[in-house]
């Protein structure tokens, strides 16, 4: 029948998911330490999204890794499940796979999810399933703790970090000289950043700024938007073991939103609405109607990179321009800083229901070697590596990522790593849904701070 | 059934032997064996596991996953608490009588009627088209709503000179309204064609005679002959439409939750939410308004036959 109850479809997969439990512990081959079948699953794939990472698996990292074991006389296949959907989607599937005992043996996984997963039994530390090679590797050396803290949860590793990166702002030059403002530019301020919509305002067919809101685009949005936002106003999300809730702060945040909006309208907010608003403004962008856009490095080396990205730009070089995110006024960032970032991070865990732990690890090592990303390097869409070795190399010459590494991290702040972040930023993201679908200031606060009440107790959060 | 055709029936069976096919008890069972193993393993276990999953706070990631805990009814009455709930169960109600009851049952009729004088050539032509919205795959029918609701190169902008209207952002429940009674007309069309066939000329013919209008023969003559298919059709498409997740490929409930009707409310709480107790307790209610539903048209259904 064509028509299934959601109903049906959520006992359905319960149920599959809880049998498999009970009845397997991993069904990824089988080996008897000589050989075996590893298979690694990330959010990429060929032709599609993060497009460099697949091929450079694909092409680079199967084969040379296969070849290194036949040399010492091991039979080792790789196989990757590459996906490109959206990080929602990526997020649900590998917890539903973790979940049923089954899953990739080495499975890519944003930073911010170690916490829950964590929790949930689905990843263990990487010592504990990769054994002691883990602890001896020679990689932890180049990686600096803050970037080891990326993947780590009360205190313990759980999986190999790919990086840091940090958001800026883009904006078109071709757009800027149009409206008579600098090529080379530099906000102070966010009163600054919208005399600059303004004037963008007056070019017919332009979009002056997206600032990513609402529930449609997700995690996008609190890591793109609101907590940038939220930085320059001094506040954080997470402070003091409270969680922010209707505070000045958070309404300085929400006006600015209903300033860009809904009284100036120099966002679209029906854009921000749609289910694919995100790769929307991205493809607006790249074709010139969108002037402004808060993103991360992630933007520049996936997005509209000439050759790896999904809204690629020719001339991207010459017309993109990025710079740092002023906080609200000078010096009211966090720390007292005049200008603010927010950084993430993803990396890669050890599946602990894997049946060749061991040899997981030593593709995972394989894979985070100084040679890998050098390697990983000449497919492009590079992102700053956690090693420092090859970072010495790698940034030189390409000025974006080493404005990134050299101006952007210094100043960069991170989410809470705690299990209840992803509700908490759910909230915020339906407090800027409502705000820029037209609800008051005042009511969109009310609203959140009941629903971070709800998620981690009235007495956990601070309404200023 | 009436008492009267039940005793009927009762007397008929009782001159048989009591074992029509002479397997025995035992042979019978075996028989049987297969069959509700299946429905006990996918049906009556799945029903009582979402019972006992509707009880507790399960949750797809964190402490919940690992260790779920006993809540009672703790899910229902924090669901009957919910604002959202109960304006889901708003747009569903809406969604259902307005999409499926009226909309698809009425162009379906309207179309089999209209078709029952047109040769045999144009009425094929006519129900191919209408029947290709059925066949096409749902995912591939939504695929091409979007193109044609699409704000920017949208078709239907193009069309009514209308640039960058959202359509599926303004009218978020009337598109997913239109685009279920464009997926599901075919089935009433067809229902309606072979029950209209069965209307006896004779019937019509003296109606005809007697000088009544569309209308009178509609009623008079129509509706009293096909009331049972009315009521069949009727039944399947409330179901039907109460219980489909296709809006969500064209809306996915937004913007702002103005189209989330129940199963979208049900995805979106349990698999991106990670809430897979509450989950399993709004199907749970769910399925009981499923069941109000098909004993209310079963009791018409009787009332009808006595």
């Amino acid at each position: 029948m064509r028509r299934k109850t959601a109903a049906g479809a959520v006992a359905g997969m319960t149920i599959a998911a809880l049998t498999l439990a009970a009845c397997s512990g991993g069904d990824d081959g089988g080996g008897d330490g000589d050989s075996g079948t590893l298979t690694i699953v990330t959010n990429a794939i060929s032709g599609g999204k993060n497009e460099a990472e697949a091929d450079w698996i694909n092409e680079w990292v199967i084969p040379q890794f296969e070849q290194a074991m036949a040399d010492e006389g091991q039979d080792v296949t790789v196989e990757f499940e590459a996906q490109g959907v959206d990080d929602e989607d990526y997020k649900t599937k590998i917890a539903l796979d973790l979940q049923s005992g089954g899953g990739a043996d080495i499975i890519g996984i944003d930073g911010i999810w170690v916490g829950e997963f964590a929790e949930a039994g689905y990843i263990n530390p990487l010592e504990e399933v990769g054994g002691d090679a883990v602890t001896d590797w020679e990689g932890w050396e180049q990686i600096p703790d803050a970037v080891q803290n990326g993947l780590s949860f009360n205190d313990q590793v759980y999986g190999v970090p790919q990086g840091a990166d940090g958001r800026v702002l883009y904006y078109n030059k071709e757009l800027f000289a149009q409206a008579g403002l600098p090529e080379d530019w530099q906000p102070t301020s966010w009163e600054e950043v919208l005399e600059a919509s303004r004037a963008l305002a007056g070019i017919e067919g332009v979009i002056p700024i997206q600032l990513n809101a609402g529930t449609a685009m997700g995690e996008a949005t609190t890591m793109q938007g609101l907590l940038p936002m939220l930085a320059g106003t001094g506040a954080e999300v997470y402070s003091g073991d409270q969680w922010i809730g209707a505070t000045d702060e958070m309404r300085e945040v929400l006006d600015l939103y209903r300033t860009i909006y809904v009284d100036e309208g120099l966002g679209d907010a029906v854009l921000q609405q749609e289910a694919s608003g995100r790769d929307t403004s991205f493809s607006l962008f790249a074709e010139g109607e969108i002037g402004i856009l808060l993103e991360g490095d992630y933007f520049w080396r996936s997005v509209v990179d000439p050759e790896v990205g999904t809204a690629p730009m020719e001339n991207r070089d010459e017309v993109v321009g990025y710079t740092m995110i002023p906080a609200q006024t000078p010096g009211s960032g966090v720390n007292g800083q005049d200008f603010v970032s927010m950084s993430g991070g993803t990396g890669r865990v050890l599946n602990p229901n894997s049946d060749n732990p061991e040899l997981a690890w030593e593709l995972l090592a394989f894979m985070n070697s100084a040679e890998a990303y050098e390697a990983r390097a000449e497919y492009g869409g590079l992102n700053i590596s956690p090693r420092t070795d090859v970072n010495e190399t790698l940034l030189e010459g390409n000025d974006m990522l080493t404005f990134i590494s050299d101006e952007v991290l210094p100043i960069t702040t991170y989410r809470p790593g705690l299990a209840a972040y992803p509700e908490v930023s759910v909230a915020l993201q339906e407090a800027t849904a409502a705000v820029v679908g037209g609800t008051s200031v005042d009511e969109a606060l009310t609203g959140y701070s009941d629903s971070v009440a709800g998620i981690v107790g009235e007495e956990n959060v601070n309404n200023g | 059934m009436s008492t009267a055709s039940a005793r009927a029936s009762g007397r008929r069976t009782r001159r048989r032997p009591e074992d029509v096919a002479g397997l025995g008890k035992a042979g019978a069972g075996t028989f049987m064996t297969p069959a509700l193993a299946l429905i006990g393993l996918f049906l009556i276990f799945p029903a009582l596991w979402t019972i006992y999953l509707g009880m507790t706070d399960y949750r797809l990631t964190g402490l919940a996953a690992a260790d779920p805990s006993f809540v009672g009814v703790e899910n229902y009455t924090q669901i009957l608490a919910d604002p959202e709930f109960w304006n889901s169960l708003r747009l569903t109600l809406i969604f259902v009588l307005v999409s499926g009851v009226l909309g698809q049952t009425l162009l379906g009729f309207s179309v089999a009627w209209s078709l029952r004088r047109l040769p045999r050539w144009a009425k094929g032509i006519v129900e191919t088209l209408v029947l290709a919205a059925w066949v096409v795959p749902t995912s591939v029918g939504s695929f091409l709503w979007l193109a044609l609701l699409d704000r920017r190169d949208g078709t239907l902008n193009w069309l009514l000179d209308t640039p960058g209207m959202a359509w599926l952002i303004e009218y978020p429940m009337a598109s997913i309204i239109i685009f279920n009674i464009w997926v599901g007309t075919a089935f009433s069309m067809l229902l309606f064609s072979s029950a209209l066939g069965a209307v006896p000329p004779s019937q019509m013919e003296s109606a005809r005679m007697a000088g009544s209008s569309t209308w009178q023969q509609l009623r008079d003559v129509v509706i009293p002959n096909i009331r049972g298919h009315i009521l069949t059709n009727t039944l399947l498409i409330t179901l039907w439409t109460f219980n489909t997740f296709t809006p969500y490929l064209l809306t996915a409930g937004g913007p702002n939750g103005a189209s989330e009707i129940l199963p979208v409310y049900i995805y979106r709480t349990a698999i991106p939410g990670g809430q897979l107790g509450v989950g399993a307790a709004i199907s749970l209610l769910m399925l009981l308004i499923n069941l109000v539903i098909a004993l209310v048209y079963m009791r018409i259904g009787r009332g009808r036959k006595a």
